[in-house]
Formats: C-alpha cells, structure tokens, sequence
C-alpha cells in the first residue's frame, strides 16, 4: 500500500474548491501566513495615523492649515527644525566620511574595534546619552572645569540649553546612522578602480574627487536622507538639551496636544512633519533609483 | 572573492602620513561617541548630590538610591515585561511576514512590504499621538498591554529588515530535500530552515527588545501613571540632575555591552554594515 504523505506536495484534487486551492495555493498561503503581522499593522497603526490625519481638515476652510503653513511663529518652528536636520545632516557626513573610510581601510581587527566603539552608544539608550551630555556640557560640567581650571576661558561657556547643545547631542545620537550605510558602501568598492585611475595618472586628489566620491555617492545619500527625516522628527535630545528654546516641530506636537489638547492642529502640524517626511523619503528612491543600482 | 584578494593586496600597502591624520580624526569622532556614555560612571559615584567635577567624594549611595526605591524598581520591571512581551509578538509576526514577502508570490506584495517599513519612517511623535487618541477611544490609556502593541508595531520593521535578509540568502533547496524526505513543509521549517537562520533570529529579537526597552514617547504617551524606566528617567532628568539618574545609565551601558558581546557570539546582522 503506497503512502501519500511521502509525496506532500500532491494533494487530492478531489477536495472541494481543490482545483482553486491547488492554483493559487502558494499564493494563499502566503497571504495567511502574512495575515497576523498585517492585520496588527491594520488596526494598531495604519487606522489610528489616519483618523489623527483626518482630523487635520475639521473646522471650516482648512483652518488647521492655515495657522500651521501661515502664522509667523509656527512657519518659523518649521523651518528651524528642517534648518536643524540639515546642519546635523552635514556634521554627520563631515564627521562619519572620514570615519567610515579609515574603518574600511583597516586591517579586520582594528576595524572590528572601531565598529564596536560605533555600535556600543548605538546601542545605548538616548535618554542615557542625553544625560551624558548635560554632565559634559552643563556650567559645572567636565568641559567647562576643564576650561577654567585651563585657564582658557574666565565664564563657563553656554553649552547647554541653547541650539549648540542640540547639535551637539542630535549629531552624537545620529552619527552612526550615517557611519553604517557609508561603510557599507566603501567596503565594497573594488580598490583595483583606485589603482586604475592611478595607474592612468591620475592624482591623488583627481582619484578622490573623480573616482572615489562618485562610487561612495549611494551611500552619502542614503545616509544623509536616513539622518534628515529621523532628526526632522527628534522630540527627546531638543525637549532635554534644548531647554525650551530650541523648538523643533516633534516638541510643538506634544505641547499642543498634551498642554492644550488641541487634537485639530496637532494633527494638521503631524501632517506638515508627514510630508516633509515623505518628500526626502521618496526624493532620495527617485535619486537612487535614476543614478546607480543601489538597494 | 577578487575584491578579497585586491583588499588583501592593498591591505600590505605602506601607510602615509596622511593617514595617521585620518586616523588621529577617527580616534577622536570615536572618542566623541564614547565620551557621553563614559562620563556617567564617576558622576554615578559620587557622593555629591549635585552634579560636580571632579567629584568631592566616592559613594554607592546612589545604585542604593536606586534598588530602595520601590517607583524605580517598578518601573524597571514594568519596562522588562513589555520588552519581553514586545519581543515575543514582533519576533512571531515579523519572522511570519518575511516569509511571506521572500517567497510569496502575489498582488500588493511591494505595498504590504512599505506598510511594514513604515513606522521607520514616520517620526515616532506622529504615531504616538495617534496611538495615544485611538487608545483612548478602546480604554487602553494607561495598561502595560496597551504598551506592548505600540512598541510590536515600531519592533515589526526591525524583525522584517533582518529576518528578510536572512531569508534571501538562505537555500530554499534544503527545505525542499526535507520535504521529498516526508516532511511537511511546517515541519521542514521549523526542523531545517529555523535552526540555520537562528543567529539572524536571535539579532531580531535582541533588536526588538532594546527597541521596546529604550522607547520613551510611545510609554509616555500609553503609560499614565504606570511609568515605564524610560519615562522615569526623563522625568528624572527634568525635574532634578539627582544622580541616581547616573546609576541607571551606568547600569545600561554594562548591560548593553554585556549583550552586544554575547549577541555578537550568537546571533548575526545586529551589525547594520553587516547587510
């Protein structure tokens, strides 16, 4: 007597809806499997995003809008908070260029250290880091001791509370999001194009400029789209290091609804802070896509 | 294999004076990262209850601080049970799910796959509103469950990314000799595939708890009254530098160099270059 169970992918085509099941059966198990994760995604965060979306337009002639995209004080949020991400953006990509460049050129052992010294703060809790910060960076802070007992300086300097602390603390938080896709990228650049173009006569510089920047462009972008839209919505370092005088747009969503439960234009500011979003998000696919194979 | 060999080539290159300056740049941006996470270890023992440096005097007064009171023990083992609970939902449902986006073959597979890439991209404080107002039209403002499902859906995108890349490396013909050999295809998975991809498994849910464990504006927002550490430590921060603050964060960075070390050992792609 043979057992059918040794061949499963056979099944009886005598079943009912068999001949449905047996066509798309991949694909419906497939779908079910998928089930569970989707339908939580459904409930828990596609539904709520978009009922707070929906209540951006309440109220008569877009007026939620209006007041975020018009009245002086919350434009200026706006644009202080996509003028923050783009200046941590930049320190990013000075400070992690050269970083993730000298990872990729050294021997496995040392690079492994440096990956370790990366990912260990990685890691850490940014309500941790933060804190770090405030000792290094307060009126009696390590730096400003140091400072003095230097002699160097005769006031503690204003380190704290102020734009240069959430600089400071945003570009420390979000440096290894830009090291990563760097060294990922100038790991697998092929060092024979780089003798190549040397070999060609090229200088040094020329290599750099025409040879090597091109080639790490994929990671550059990705990396400083990646910091852009996660520090153009950063609530914890500017909420701690800022000291109420750096306002960035994550900070005014919270005040407005947990200060003054105005639900209406908390929502209308989420969806200004969505569509900035979105536009780098999609910009830098568009850009990646157009220019280089690159995933 | 080639790029192996040039590197191995150019690996035996003399070193210039220049590099030695870019050396000298990555070993203070290095210093620059490690400096805020070392600073806390001699405010933690301090016996100054101001922040102060160099400290007056040596103390443990503040991890005793810490492990005699009964709001922030509270609030660490609220933060482990989430954690936990996170880890096992976003593992379960995430590791599901990349199956199906690897290997399933069917309409609105690129669409499913940017839904659950999209609590990466939309900033956390958007979806903790949301959250916090649907929330509070199911009655779950203030539950550590209510918690657990916000912080699955920001774990799920972490799990995929990891356990899809996995997934596309992994030869699906092992599985299918289990299968000519009798296996059912749950069995083939759970005998053959899950074992082989286990370290990459272990990355995720070490990615998803920490994920979980760190979250502070999801909680905040979720939590009410029952803090999580997180918002225990924020407000800790806020109100008054008391460097009990100090203890905990001296505690985290121990237990996460612990864990990365032990991760590292065991698990796999926890390394983003790595990809």
């Amino acid at each position: 007597m043979s057992t059918p169970t040794t061949i499963p992918i056979e099944r009886p085509t005598s079943l009912p809806g068999g001949r449905l099941w047996r066509r798309h059966r991949d694909a419906l198990s497939s779908l079910a499997v998928a089930g569970p994760a989707l339908l939580f995604l459904l409930v828990f965060y596609l539904i709520p995003v978009v009922m707070l979306l929906a209540q951006s337009v309440e109220g008569e002639a877009l007026v939620h809008y209006r007041k975020a995209l018009t009245d002086g004080l919350y434009v200026r949020v706006l644009l202080d908070t996509l003028l923050i991400a783009a200046w941590v953006s930049l320190l990013c990509l000075v400070l992690a260029y050269p970083v993730a460049y000298t990872l990729s050129i050294l021997p496995p052992t040392w690079s492994a250290v440096g990956i370790a010294f990366i990912l260990l703060p990685f890691w850490t809790s940014v309500l941790v880091r933060t804190y770090g910060w405030m000792v290094l960076l307060g009126r009696n802070g390590l730096i400003n001791r140091m400072l003095t007992d230097l002699g160097w300086i005769d006031a503690p300097l204003p380190l704290l509370n102020n734009m240069i602390g959430v600089l400071i603390g945003m570009t420390h938080v979000l440096l290894p999001y830009m090291v990563f896709p760097l060294y990922a990228v100038m790991r697998r650049i092929d060092p024979n194009l780089l003798a190549a173009a040397r070999g060609l006569g090229a200088s040094g510089w020329h290599v750099f400029l025409r040879v090597y920047l091109p080639l790490t462009l994929p990671g550059v972008l990705a990396g400083t789209t990646l910091v852009f839209v996660l520090a153009i919505g950063f609530f914890i370092t500017p909420a701690l290091l800022g000291g109420g005088k750096v306002h960035m747009m994550a900070v005014l969503i919270e005040q407005q609804v947990r200060m003054f439960l105005n639900w209406g234009f908390a929502a209308a500011l989420s969806a200004v802070l969505l569509g900035a979003t979105l536009l780098t998000y999609v910009g830098l696919r568009r850009l990646l896509r157009g220019n280089m194979q690159w995933s | 294999m080639e790029l192996k060999a040039a590197r191995e080539r150019i690996g035996r290159r003399r070193w210039r004076p220049w590099h030695f300056v870019l050396f000298a740049f990555t070993a203070l941006v290095l210093l620059f990262l490690m400096a805020p996470l070392v600073v806390v270890f001699p405010i933690s023992l301090s016996s100054s209850s101001y922040l102060q440096f160099p400290p007056p005097g040596w103390s443990l007064r503040w991890y005793q601080q810490f492990f005699n009171d009964s709001t922030w023990i509270d609030a660490t083992v609220r933060s482990i049970k989430v954690a936990a609970a996170t880890t096992v939902l976003a593992t379960v449902m995430g590791t599901a799910l990349s199956f199906s986006l690897v290997r399933g073959r069917y309409p609105g597979k690129e669409f499913f796959n940017q839904v659950s890439m999209m609590p990466l991209i939309i900033p956390t404080i958007i979806y903790s509103i949301a959250v916090y107002g649907w929330f509070g039209q199911l009655k779950l403002i203030g539950l550590w469950q209510g918690i657990v499902l916000g912080h699955t859906v920001l774990a799920i995108p972490y799990v995929v990314i990891i356990m899809a890349a996995a997934l596309r490396t992994f030869d699906i013909a092992q599985e299918h000799a289990a299968m000519s050999l009798g296996a059912s295809r749950a069995r083939a998975i759970w005998y053959v595939t899950l074992p082989q991809i286990r370290p990459s498994l272990i990355s995720a849910a070490f990615l998803a708890f920490i994920s979980s464990f760190d979250e502070l504006v999801v909680a905040m927002f979720l939590g009410g009254s029952n803090m999580t550490l997180p918002k225990k430590m924020f407000d800790n921060i806020i109100n008054e530098i008391d460097p009990t603050i100090a203890a905990v964060s001296v505690m985290q960075v121990v237990l996460v160099t612990v864990v990365l070390i032990v991760v590292s050992k065991l698990g796999s792609g926890a390394v983003p270059a790595e990809r």
